[in-house]
């Protein structure tokens, strides 16, 4: 009888986890994980919430994507910025996504921010931090608008305004320096792209464009590619070598076959 | 068990003080990444029951874990006795999930409220799990530099007012000389009628000797 195929289910596969921790002990290199070297960043405003994101995706001094997407969808009212390991936080917002969804199925209630901050720190905290997904999650529910941290660990902080990935320092000293109370939608937006234009600009693991997402109490705008500030220029010369540029100075053509012409095809 | 790599970390200064008619818990507000500061306004005063809070030191995401059971825990336990848990019951919870877990964590907890058996009541959870109960009880990395002061300042049946001042002493006192404490003070009294939260601003601190 033919093995029975076992279909896949989802969830993270560790079969090749002792396989490759011998190879290791043999002088393996384990290969590099997609990094997002990253600046994201969050801020509360006076009706609503505001999420920022560089796009740079690297796999150690390479980039693996320019223009990523790092604002991962979570609810209609809630979005979730990820830094760490690209494929971990991929993974990690699909899976706590798909149970809110069903959550929000069965309840039939508008998710609420911190439904989805405990299932999330309760998954990274049962993995011990070996998911590396450090999180900004921001939404809007019956609670107002709310703003969350979430680290590897599964530790989490509530704060105004929030800055993590490789660019946080220059992405917090935006915030530390022209953060207010009570900001408008239009005053947040500018302070996240100025914010993640600081994690672009100063940061190397860091680059390319900001991509925006702000979510009130009745509409969530995720403004892809909100400031460009990386577009690539038109050359002010061109270096091509115009025709004609090296000489010829003989031509030969010679034939090596004989082109002969056979009969018609018979197409009958 | 050492903090793991990246581990965000609560170097601390934390402490709870029993009085007459109540207890005061109060804590630092710094949460550390290595040396990046990642919360300068943090709360590590955490409620588990109406009247019972703790103080919460080690590793943020070990703590914040143990808290939300032993705080689910109560709440259980509430319902289905019908009456309030004593702070004796909170504190063992967290004994029992800190010491069976014992090579899996570092927290370092206080656990402080009001009941009705025994008043205000102040129980030490350090990191092996053993449980203590103490008149007042301090914790965390700041903790060292003050238990001489501490040890010479305490006094039983203290007023309310004294107590805050003696808490925000000892407090200012930690994190002024712990690199991993600082930024504000937060406290909260519990007595019988409820809990009132303080806060005493960074550039409020009550200023000592200062060279």
């Amino acid at each position: 009888m033919a093995p029975q195929q076992v279909k896949p289910v989802g969830g993270f596969s560790f079969e090749n986890y002792t396989r490759n921790a011998v190879l290791e002990t043999k002088g393996a290199k384990p290969p590099k994980a997609t990094s997002t070297g990253t600046t994201i960043v969050g801020v509360i405003y006076d009706k609503g919430v505001c999420l920022g994101a560089d796009t740079r995706a690297t796999e150690g001094p390479i980039v693996a994507d320019k223009n990523c997407e790092k604002i991962h969808y979570l609810a209609p009212n809630l979005y979730c910025c990820g830094a760490g390991t690209a494929a971990d936080t991929e993974f990690t917002t699909n899976s706590i996504s798909s149970q809110l969804e069903l959550h929000r199925l069965s309840t039939g209630r508008k998710t609420r921010v911190v439904t989805a901050m405990t299932l999330l720190k309760q998954m990274l905290f049962r993995y011990q931090g070996h998911i590396g997904a450090a999180l900004v999650l921001g939404g809007y529910d019956i609670n107002g608008p709310q703003l969350y941290t979430i680290y590897p660990h599964g530790s989490t902080d509530k704060l105004p305004y929030v800055t993590m990935g490789s660019g946080s320092l220059a992405a917090m000293s935006v915030f530390e320096s022209k953060w207010r109370p009570n900001l408008t939608r239009e005053e947040a937006i500018a302070i996240v792209s100025e914010a993640i234009e600081a994690g672009i600009f100063n940061d190397l693991g860091s680059g390319s464009n900001v991509d925006v997402c702000v979510i009130e109490e009745n509409s969530t705008d995720y403004l892809r590619n909100h400031v460009r500030p990386n577009e690539r220029g038109i050359k002010e010369q061109s270096y091509r070598y115009p025709r004609g540029t090296t000489a010829i100075l003989k031509e030969s053509i010679r034939n090596f076959v004989d082109v002969v012409e056979g009969d018609a095809m018979d197409m009958s | 068990m050492s903090l793991k790599p990246g581990e965000v970390n609560l170097g601390t200064s934390i402490m709870a003080v029993a009085f007459n008619g109540g207890v005061i818990v109060g804590a630092d507000s710094r949460t550390t990444t290595g040396s990046y500061i990642a919360n300068r306004v943090t709360d590590k005063l955490t409620k588990v029951h109406d009247l019972i809070y703790c103080c919460r030191s080690g590793s943020a995401a070990d703590t914040q874990a143990v808290a939300d059971i032993v705080q689910y825990y109560l709440q259980m336990y509430s319902v289905q006795q019908d009456e309030p848990p004593t702070v004796h019951v909170a504190a063992t919870l967290f004994q029992e999930m800190c010491y069976q877990n014992k090579d899996q964590l570092s927290a370092g907890i206080i656990v402080a409220g009001w009941d009705k058996k025994k008043g205000g009541t102040v129980y030490n959870i350090p990191l092996g799990g053993a449980l203590i109960q103490q008149p007042f009880a301090i914790g965390g990395s700041g903790s060292t530099y003050i238990y001489g002061y501490c040890d010479s300042q305490y006094k039983d049946n203290m007023t309310r007012e004294e107590c805050i001042e003696f808490v925000k002493n000892s407090l200012a006192l930690a994190m002024s000389r712990d690199g991993s404490s600082g930024g504000v003070i937060r406290m909260a009294v519990i007595t019988e009628k409820g809990v009132e939260r303080l806060f005493v601003p960074g550039d409020k601190l009550p200023v000592h000797w200062q060279g």
